[in-house]
Parts: structure tokens; sequence; C-alpha cells
């Protein structure tokens, strides 16, 4: 399928990016080659097949239900690009 | 020179007393220095890291108190291993400057058992391409033809264990990472079983399909790495309570009455007929050291690119949702809201093959598509996974090429659709979580060396190992390359 230029502003902005217009463009072609290459599943019969997930193991990892001390507050804050005391520091969201 | 030894050997003589773990380290580090300008295969070195673990590596073993093979040893991870105090970044301007406050698991697994780490190795950014030219700090040149790729995205890795600047790596494989640039490199690469090695600390990429795993220059070296690296892990529940065996101690089997499957849909057409030669030739091989050939059909295998495609970006885009600017990494300046902030540090931040798979993944996911892509997506993968179940009834092993094509130009990759049928063959793997392998077994006339792939069943990574390394013995492949461009 062809995406629609406001399809890939749509996406775009779902996924919290801003592409320039030679980017919407060139991504727009791009995507659309690949989805169409992707229709070939819809030649199979899946109705009746469960979707898998990854898991081969025969039983699920667990462990005892112990406490460990967390990362400390500083190290977790270290790679913050802007912090205020003991928290990340964002623009306003509320005016 | 003691660089051009395999890990094992480098172990044996630190065993032995006739080198140290300082000398190694200097030796590896110099190698580095001399030939890592014209490959681009490390991006950061951390060589006084190195040598105080190989002075510690030698002061426990002249106490007697060595910890095993590869203590002492030099080895180097992939730039998407988390390494405590030294910059990590996938590869990827958005994360610059991320120092991680702990090692991933399989990092902390190779420095408690002795292993100076040398530094981190390119990659393409996010671990997503196949020629490691979506890095940051611009492509890998392949060791045996710099003007050629080193297939990717583990290609970093691959050329450093190929042109002998450390002794063993670490990679991760999502569709074929690990086991392709081994192919394009003459290394030997194990994509383990998914749930085999914990991934905490590897940057994510798809989670249900990415694994770590081991690269270097001999089956057994790989055998001692996956060692150290397997096996369950309190941090990550999704590394299974799956019995370790001891790799090692699998290797000298032989191949005599096992039974080999040759899948009939990984030989196209359209592949590079010297790279079917050397497959076909190391077939033979292993029917004249007693193996038998079973002609086996992998049915869904053509629909496995389009599964692979849609499953993979639509976890990336969930994955990659995490880099915000908020917490770690490169924050867009000058913002007016935080809804800006998100949008303005993942547009400068991703370079345009990560956009180009999170619009994709995201697209897949959206509302009133979920079902026509993601959702059949997922259930054709379990009809690739039962066609798998379906042969190794029959088979102890699949055979196959790695890659359809040997090392090709660096810029000759311009559609992404065309870049992305590299993968065929090491996809399908992936998708049903099995483990793979691929083992140089010839070169072509224009000397760049061929990969054989090697699938087993799941947590077999014991045959795998066995039966190839039934074929190194037989066909060992000790040449090292000598860059040309």
């Amino acid at each position: 399928m062809a995406l629609t230029p406001e399809q890939v502003a749509h996406v775009a902005a779902l996924a919290r990016l801003e592409l320039t217009p030679e980017e919407a463009s060139l991504y727009g072609a791009q995507l659309s080659a690949i989805l169409e290459a992707a229709a070939l599943l819809e030649e199979l019969d899946v109705s009746g097949v469960e979707p898998v997930g990854a898991a081969l193991a025969p039983a699920p990892a667990m462990r005892p239900d112990e406490p460990v001390p967390s990362l400390p507050a500083e190290q977790g804050l270290a790679n913050a690009p802007a912090r205020v005391g003991t928290a990340f520091a964002v623009p306003k969201i509320l005016e | 020179m003691s660089v051009d030894l395999s890990l094992l050997e480098a172990a044996g003589m630190l065993r032995d007393g006739r080198v140290s773990s300082v000398e190694l380290t200097e030796a590896a580090l110099a190698r580095i220095q001399a030939e890592n300008p014209a490959l681009n295969a490390f991006v950061r070195l951390d060589a006084a890291g190195a040598l105080a673990a190989a002075r510690a590596s030698d002061a426990r073993r002249a106490r007697g108190e060595a910890r095993g093979v590869l203590d002492g040893v030099p080895l180097a991870v992939k730039d998407n291993l988390l390494t405590e105090g030294v910059e990590t970044t996938a590869c990827s301007r958005i994360l610059r400057g991320f120092t991680p406050p702990v090692d991933a698991t399989v990092v902390r697994r190779l420095k408690d058992a002795g292993a100076p780490l040398l530094g981190k190795l390119n990659m393409d950014e996010f671990a997503m391409g196949s020629s490691n030219e979506s890095s940051a700090y611009g492509p890998v040149r392949n060791p045996w033809d710099v003007t050629r790729s080193s297939g990717g995205s583990s290609g970093g890795s691959a050329a450093a264990v190929a042109a002998r600047l450390c002794f063993g790596a670490l990679g991760s494989d999502t569709g074929g990472s690990i086991r392709q640039p081994a192919a394009l490199t003459g290394t030997v690469g194990l994509k383990p079983t998914w749930g085999r090695v914990s991934r905490f600390g590897l940057i994510a990429f798809a989670s249900s399909l990415d694994q770590v795993g081991p690269m270097a220059r001999t089956v057994a070296d790989c055998a001692a790495l996956l060692q150290v690296m397997a096996g369950p892990d309190a941090q990550d529940a999704t590394a299974a309570p799956v019995q370790v065996p001891d790799y090692s101690a699998s290797l000298g089997r032989g191949v005599a009455g096992l039974k080999v499957g040759v899948p009939r849909e990984y030989f196209l057409p359209g592949m590079d007929p010297e790279v079917e030669g050397s497959v076909r030739a190391a077939l033979r091989a292993y029917e004249q050291l007693g193996a038998t050939l079973v002609d086996v059909s992998l049915p869904h295998t053509k629909y496995a690119l389009a599964t692979y495609y849609l499953v993979a970006t639509a976890e990336a885009s969930s994955n990659l949702a995490r880099f915000d600017g908020v917490r770690y990494g490169v924050r867009a300046q000058d913002v007016k809201g935080l809804r800006e902030l998100y949008v303005r540090s993942r547009s400068e931040g991703f370079g345009p093959e990560v956009k180009r798979r999170i619009m994709l993944g995201t697209f897949a996911l959206s509302s009133g598509h979920y079902d026509a892509y993601y959702a059949r997506a997922q259930k054709v993968r379990a009809l690739i996974r039962r066609d798998f179940e379906e042969a190794f009834r029959t088979v102890d092993v699949v055979a196959c090429p790695t890659s359809p094509v040997p090392a090709f130009p660096l810029g000759a990759q311009q559609d992404p659709l065309q870049t992305y049928l590299l993968d065929v063959f090491t996809l399908p793997c992936n998708l049903a979580g099995i483990p793979g392998l691929s083992l140089p077994c010839g070169k072509t006339s224009g000397g760049l060396p061929v990969g054989l792939q090697l699938l087993g069943r799941p947590w077999d990574e014991a045959g795998l190992l066995s039966a190839a390394h039934a074929f190194e013995r037989a066909h060992p492949f000790t040449e090292a390359p000598r860059a040309r461009g």
C-alpha cells in the first residue's frame, strides 16, 4: 500500500519525530515499498495459527522475592541532561 | 607475534607462564593503534582499564589463583553493551556522552573471568543495519579489503577479531548481526538460542529477537566464551533456567552419523556463484567426514524477510521510545515544552535508518493497521518456527550459506529494501529463536571469505559447536587478512 503524505505525518507525530519535507517524501516512498513487499504475507492462510512469542524455555525463570538495593539516586542521575536536586528537570508541562 | 594466537593459544601461553596478560594487552593495544585508523573497528579504547585488569590478572596468576581460560586474555565488546564507567552509545548520536552506572551481565561475567576489556566496538546505529554504514562513527572497513564493508551490525567486533586487534569479542544478533559480519570477515560467530544468554545491559533493539553471542577466530574460542556468558541471570527473567553443558568437552565428538539438513530454499538463483560453490564444497566435506546430507524444505523461508521487518521494527519503535532527552543522552536545546523536547531530541539524535525503522514499526502497531501487519506477522512467525521443528525431526543440524554474497563495496547499498535482502538467510533463525553459527568455509577468487551457516535445535549450541569444530579441524581457516585497498 502507498502511504499518503497525511499518513506519513501522522506516523511521524506518533513516533515523536519531526521530518523535513525531503525526509517525509523519502520515507513515505521507502515505507510504501516495504509495505508493498510485506503484502506477500497476505497470501498465507493464518486462520487458526496461534501467534508465537520468543520464549522456548520449558519453564520461566524465577528468583526469590528478596529486596535488593536499587541504584543510588546520584548514580541514576549522573547522566541527566538537567536535574533539580534528586529529580530529572524537564520543561514545564502546565502553563 | 602474540596477537596472531587464537584465544585458547593465548590462554595456554598465559597458563604456561610464557607470556603475561600485560604483554598480551600491550601487544593488542599496539596493534589497535597501528591498524584501527584504517579499519575503524574500535570507537573507544579503555587502555587504562584494560592494563589495570591485566596487571590484576598477572598478580592472581603469580599467587596461583588464576580463574579460568579467559583470565588475562584481552577481549572487546560491541558498543551496545553497557560498560560501567566507559561511555556506551550504541553508535548513535543520541547517546553521546552516556556513561553507564552498571555493567551488562555478559560484560560483568567476562570481567569476573579475568579478561581485560580493550574498548568498545563499532556497529550500525542501535544494531540496525547489515553494512555498519549507519554508525554515527562511520563505517567499519573490512580487513580483507578496506574498500568493502565488514558487514553488520556487529561489524566492529568481526573486523577487530579478523584483524587480530583482540582475541575474541561480543556481538549481538537480532537478524544476523553476528553471523553475517563473521561470514564477511572470515571469523566464527554464534547466535545462541533466545534465552541462553542474559540481555541485562544490552541496549534493546527488538526484544523477542535480540541475543548476545561470541565472535572469535576459532570454534573452540567461541565455545570458551559462551561457557562464561551462558546461563540464567537474576537481572534478566528471559535468561532461561536451562542447564549449561560443558561446551569445550563437546567439541571432539566428530560428525560420523550426523544428519545434516540442506534446505532447498537457501540456494537461490540470484546468489553469488562462488558463495554457493564454497558452501556446496563444505557440504561435501561433511559427507567425507561421515555425515549424511538430507534434503529438507523450510517452505515459509520466503516470508521471513517481511515478517522480520514488521516484528523487529514494531519492537524497535517501542524500545526506542525511551530515548526522549529526559534521563540520559543528548537533549535538544532551547525547546519550548516537553513535547518539543521529545521531538527535537529524537529528530536530532537518531540517524536515517533508525528513523525509517521507527516509522515503519510505529505504523505496523498503529490503530487500524495492527491486525493486518504486526498480528499477522506474529502468526507467520509461528509457521517459520514450525518449519524448523519439522526439519529437526529428521536432521540434527541445518547447513546453508550465511550470506548470499561476500563482502560488498562500501556505499553500494542504496535502496533499503535491497539492503534488507542481504539478511534473507540469517533472519529465520532469529524468528524461530534457534541457535545459529557462521564459520569460514573458503574464499572467493577475489580473496574474500565465505561463511557456512549451521542452524540447530533450541538449546543445542553444543551440537552446533561440535559440528563446526569437525569441519574446522579438517579445513582450518588460519590465514590472516592483509588489508588491501
